[in-house]
């Protein structure tokens, strides 16, 4: 929203020693942002003069055209200037720079020889003024709208401040000068005129017959009033003034009547629709179209009407989108001499219906979906007679009005709840001369407040409090610190979180957050299938490309990697922890119980029943060599068994014993990946990518990863140490020969079983795969200690042989003897 | 046996022990002055042929005669050592500048970094980090926080829905329902923040994107007031942007706090944007079953990558979204 100075200072009287700035931080202090202020005629000195062109002369030789322009600006002589301009004709009036003058810019304007000719000084255009964008041709007047030779920096109001204001959704009052004008006076405690005012005491006589105004659904606009004018001359033309403010604003002026309402639109914040009346056939009424049927806005657009889309309608046809925009078909045109002006209070919801429906906001639409001030249908309408009738022929014929104003009720309340609200001790008096300034009425016995009309966000006793805070200042409002609760920290979940994360950030590992978007390319290249395969799918995309929630967090860390590697990156290790989005659940409508008071257990419980299941995981991709090679030497490539490493180093520091099994799982080499099994549910997975995948993204061959779901790990449970021995132990070495098929973990497990309980580690010390005939050797260091005694040499050999004996019963192990 | 003998050999010893060069030069020296021919090992067999009257005055002579050459012996080895020791030291020199350092430098995220420097902060004061789905029913994400139906920020132009549109399910634009969750499954006191990630369907730009992090916090307590959520962000506001910092509240709307405001801080010499804050609308506390009459409450809600952004220069937020390691490098893990 945008707001002249000199038009603000109409309703407030600004002292002279209040800065633009102490004005722009008044706006700030009482909620309303200043985005900008704009200091128009910064950089322009005179002397700029009116004139009217007298002569054109058209020169022809040049590429583009060119006149030489005859003017009088109010001299004694003709003088004469090039233009390049040609939206001109002789009679016209124009602005002209006369030498000595300079324009926004450091524009120095001077006599000087150019195309030929002399050029006295220049004719400009609203931008050349710093007055808009426009650039379409220079400024033209017509005779009697301004005067020949006078000043044209007074005479176009240029020399002013504009504020660019951001208006918050529950201020539409703000959306116009009057409501800009009295947030200033609130702010710098200066006293503040309503324009509403002075209309109330204008009347208008009804001495013919009005167009019939009728609304069909009160829910849909409370207020109508339609007033029509007759014997309006099309070729008056908009004041000077008028015009100004307009293009101020960042409007255009377009004609004298739509110039008019798009003016005390600016002014109230009323919008308002002039149609010609010669095309309305019989009344107006305001309704729901009912039926789709196409429908042409003055934008020249034909748009399909949808049956809910509410009108303003004349006897046989739809004449106007209701409070958004009007129709082709009964636009004010250049042959108008009867008018038919409407002004209602729409409800907001309606036209933001509309104005969302049409992809249309306009002026009108945002101010009336943010509600408008429900007495501003009469006033604002009335305002429209009083400019139109006074600035050309027309006459008022008749106002007609439907429906009536709606205001919102009377609040009740307690002077002690603000103070306690705000923690800032306010008193009775001050509350009610605070809300006086904001336009409330306040019993200061009862302590009833009445809101404004224009206010219709005042509801309730929080939406005063914050009307009293603003209006004293935030600033004012002490900074103390709560009462300190209890202790708190991290849940063991978030706990373990963290760690993980330090682990590996700690291990050479580097973070990264992806977007946890995909698509069905991506699920099938990973070779994700049935319930692995299934997610949630987005109705509007950030791309089309990426319609999806990802399944799985390897396929984004393949994405960074490949962006890293593309910009120089060999050898690194990367891991990301969130949440990935498996369609576990079959989506069921919205359960939406109204607000207000608390839903009943059931319908919490099947709001949050309605929220899938989103499962938490932590993966890490490791590409290229494991270390950086440098003078020291080589470094070895990442292998699977630093993939299945970093897993187990996982559940290891969540403190949880788990087994391994080979697994066929996407997107791993089949015969490459470790699950690793928690309680019996398979919460890891670790290995080399399968290689399809790799060549497909251009990573390096044989990149390993790992996926750990956090989210089904078991907690861990309180730590329940056995005591340390300090007898001596005792250290036997066996070597096995087993079928090469034969896991490691297997043949461990069984001598572990067959070792007994005094077996206190075993470690699988050497693995030789170059026997031949299938088999290999793997060779173990069991360690045994009793707590109470030293073990003599009878009872190791006799638990080193029970080791051995239950690998060769369990696996087919053979001892190795050479 | 003469005294004046053994003298004399003492002090050869010495003398020899004391001209070796080196340990070598000491070895020759030994075996000259204590080894098997050596004049005092000679004398002490020959005690064996003395009269007994004189074998024990001569055997303690020789005794100490002995004992002077070994200790002798002994000064001159250590010093030797020393010396040797010394050189061959110095002959082992490396240059330790070198550059030592194979392993990949790993870190946290600068997100969660600042995540988890924000959780610490907050649970020092007591508070609980909570957290919610990031696929959020949309009565949550909106109704129950007073976002009324038809509200812009409803639209498809702001919110991302999943399909089908019916299920209202939305990705959650704001950790709001995190708040709505803590409300209703809990009784007051509540002081809590929810850090997490959010969604809302923006381009990616420097300085916006569709996927970003929040903190908001709340706290209900009873006798809660405005002056409390001041002095609540006061204090978090130095926590993060350090004891100059100050902030400033400004009016504003959300439809989920009454009062409402913009949380600026001056920093680095100008008002910047930092977040939202208010005193939790009645509407909503009554929404999840809180007695108005005996509870209120604050909330106030920030962008992670707006922090991140202002406390660290960063100026372009495809650095923060793309995982380029030589971005996350720099912020190693946050100390």
């Amino acid at each position: 929203m945008r707001a002249p100075l000199s038009w603000i200072r109409e309703f407030v009287e600004i002292p002279k020693n209040i800065s633009v700035d102490q004005i722009a931080e008044g706006l700030v202090r009482v909620g309303f942002e200043v985005e900008e202020v704009i200091e128009s005629g910064a950089g322009l000195t005179g002397p700029l003069k009116f004139a009217k062109v007298l002569t054109i002369e058209e020169v022809t030789e040049f590429k583009k055209p060119i006149r030489y322009v005859g003017l009088d600006c109010g001299e004694k002589e003709v003088r004469y200037v090039i233009c390049g301009a040609t939206n001109f004709a002789v009679g016209d009036l124009v602005v002209a720079a006369l030498p000595g003058a300079v324009l926004p810019g450091d524009f120095k304007i001077a006599a000087r020889e150019t195309y030929g000719k002399t050029s006295n000084g220049m004719i400009c255009s609203s931008r050349e003024l710093g007055l808009g964008e426009d650039h379409s041709g220079i400024m033209v007047f017509a005779e009697g709208d301004v005067a020949i030779g006078s000043d044209a920096i007074a005479g176009l109001e240029i020399n002013d401040t504009i504020f660019d204001i951001a208006v918050n959704p529950d201020r539409g009052y703000a959306l116009s000068i009057r409501g800009i004008a009295r947030e200033v006076a609130g702010a710098l405690g200066l006293k503040f005129v309503d324009p509403i005012d002075a209309l109330r005491e204008v009347k208008f006589e009804n001495t013919g017959t009005g167009v019939s105004a009728k609304i069909a659904d009160p829910a849909t606009a409370s207020v109508f009033y339609l007033r029509t004018l007759s014997n309006f001359d099309p070729s008056a033309r908009t004041p000077m003034w008028m015009h100004q403010r307009i293009e101020k604003m960042g409007m255009r002026s377009i004609s004298l009547v739509v110039d008019v309402t798009n003016y005390v639109m600016l002014e109230l914040g009323q919008p308002l629709h002039a149609f010609d009346k010669s095309k309305i056939s019989g009344g107006l009424t305001i309704k729901r179209i009912g039926k789709a049927q196409p429908f042409t806005t003055l934008d020249g657009q034909v748009r399909q009407l949808d049956p809910d889309d509410l009108m303003v309608c004349d006897d046989k046809s739809p004449l106007a989108l209701a409070g958004t925009m009007g129709g082709q078909s009964s636009e004010i045109s250049e042959t108008t001499t009867d008018i038919a002006l409407e002004a209602v209070r729409f409800d907001p919801v309606c036209v933001a219906k509309n104005s969302r429906r049409h992809k249309l906001s306009s002026e009108a639409s945002r101010r009336l979906e943010r509600s408008v001030d429900p007495s501003l249908a009469e006033f604002a309408s009335a305002r429209f007679v009083q400019l139109l009738t006074a600035n050309s022929s027309a006459k008022h014929v008749a106002t007609v009005v439907a429906g009536e104003p709606r205001f919102a009720p009377v609040i009740k309340l307690d002077s002690a709840f603000i103070p306690k609200l705000l923690g800032l001790d306010v008193s009775p008096k001050e509350i009610a001369r605070v809300l006086g300034i904001i336009g409330c009425d306040v019993d200061e016995k009862t302590f009833e407040v009445d809101p404004p009309s224009w206010r219709p966000d005042l509801l309730t006793p929080t939406d005063l409090a914050e009307e009293v805070a603003r209006m004293i200042g935030y600033d004012k409002i002490p900074s103390i610190l709560p009462p300190r609760p209890n202790h708190s920290s991290l849940t063991p979940t978030q706990k373990r979180r963290r760690a993980i994360s330090a682990m590996l950030a700690a291990r050479g590992l580097a973070e990264v957050q992806t977007f946890p978007f995909t698509n069905q390319e991506t699920i099938d290249q990973m070779g994700f299938v049935g319930e692995r395969a299934a997610t949630y799918r987005i109705a509007n995309p950030m791309s089309d490309e990426l319609p999806l929630m990802r399944v799985h967090l390897v396929p984004g860390l393949i994405e960074v990697a490949a962006r890293n590697i593309s910009r120089g990156a060999k050898d690194f290790a990367i891991f990301e922890m969130g949440s990935i989005f498996r369609s576990s659940q079959k989506l069921v409508p919205a359960v939406s119980p109204l607000i207000g008071t608390r839903p009943d257990a059931k319908t919490i419980s099947d709001i949050y029943g309605s929220v899938p299941p989103q499962a938490f995981h932590v993966a890490g991709l490791l590409v290229g060599k494991n270390e950086e090679e440098n003078w020291q030497g080589k470094a070895r490539a990442y292998t699977w068994q630093d993939a299945i490493a970093y897993a187990q180093d996982i559940l290891r520091l969540c403190n949880l014993e788990w087994t391994v099994k080979r697994s066929d799982f996407a997107p791993w080499h089949p015969g490459r990946c470790a699950e690793l099994i928690v309680d019996g549910k398979a919460v890891a997975h670790a290995g080399e990518i399968h290689p399809r995948i790799m060549a497909k993204y251009g990573l390096p061959e044989r990149s390993v990863a790992f996926a750990v779901g956090l989210s089904a790990l078991p907690d861990s449970q309180i730590v329940r140490p056995s005591s340390v021995g300090t007898m001596p132990a005792a250290v036997q070495d066996v070597a096995l020969i087993v079928d090469a098929k034969i896991s490691a973990q297997e043949v461990e497990q069984a001598l572990r079983k067959g070792a007994g309980d005094l077996l206190e580690s075993i470690k699988l010390f050497d693995r030789y795969d170059k026997i031949g005939d299938g088999k290999i050797s793997l060779a173990f260091t069991l360690t045994f200690r009793a707590s109470d005694r030293t073990l003599t040499g009878t009872e190791v050999s006799a638990m080193r042989e029970a080791a051995v004996s239950m690998a060769e019963k369990a696996t087919g192990a053979v001892l190795r003897t050479n | 046996m003469n005294p004046a003998d053994i003298k004399r050999w003492i002090a050869a010893a010495e003398a020899a022990f004391t001209s070796s060069k080196d340990l070598d030069d000491l070895k020759i020296a030994r075996l000259a002055h204590l080894g098997d021919k050596a004049e005092i090992s000679l004398a002490s067999r020959a005690l064996g042929s003395l009269p007994a009257e004189e074998k024990a005055s001569a055997g303690k002579i020789i005794g100490e005669g002995k004992a002077a050459i070994t200790d002798a012996l002994q000064r001159a080895t250590l010093k030797l050592e020393a010396e040797r020791d010394t050189k061959v030291l110095l002959e082992e020199v490396v240059d330790i500048t070198l550059p030592v350092d194979r392993a990949h430098r790993g870190g946290l995220h600068p997100i969660s970094i600042i995540k988890n420097e924000i959780s610490d902060f907050f649970i020092e004061q007591g508070y609980s980090v909570e957290e919610g789905p990031e696929l959020e029913s949309g009565w949550l994400n909106f109704d129950a926080l007073n976002i009324p139906a038809d509200h812009p920020a409803r639209t498809m132009q702001d919110t991302f829905y999943i399909e089908p549109v019916d299920s209202g399910m939305v990705l959650r634009t704001q950790t709001s329902p995190v708040q709505i969750r803590s409300m209703l499954d809990n009784e007051p006191p509540i002081y809590m923040i929810c850090p997490g990630r959010t969604f809302r369907a923006d381009e990616l730009d420097a300085t916006h994107s569709p996927v970003f992090h929040q903190v908001e916090g709340l706290v209900v307590d009873k006798g809660i007031t405005m002056a409390h959520l001041k002095g609540t962000l006061d204090n978090f506001a130095q926590a993060m942007f350090g004891p100059d910092v100050t902030t400033r509240l400004r009016p504003s709307f959300f439809p989920f706090t009454e009062p409402s405001a913009e949380v600026d801080i001056f920093f680095n010499g100008r008002w910047i944007e930092w977040g939202g804050c208010g005193m939790v609308n009645p509407r909503v506390l009554q929404t999840c079953g809180i007695d108005t009459d005996v509870y209120s409450g604050f909330a106030f809600g920030m962008g992670l990558e707006r922090t991140l952004m202002v406390r660290h220069n960063v100026t372009d937020m495809h650095d923060i979204v793309e995982g380029d390691l030589r971005f996350t490098r720099q912020f190693g893990v946050g100390l």
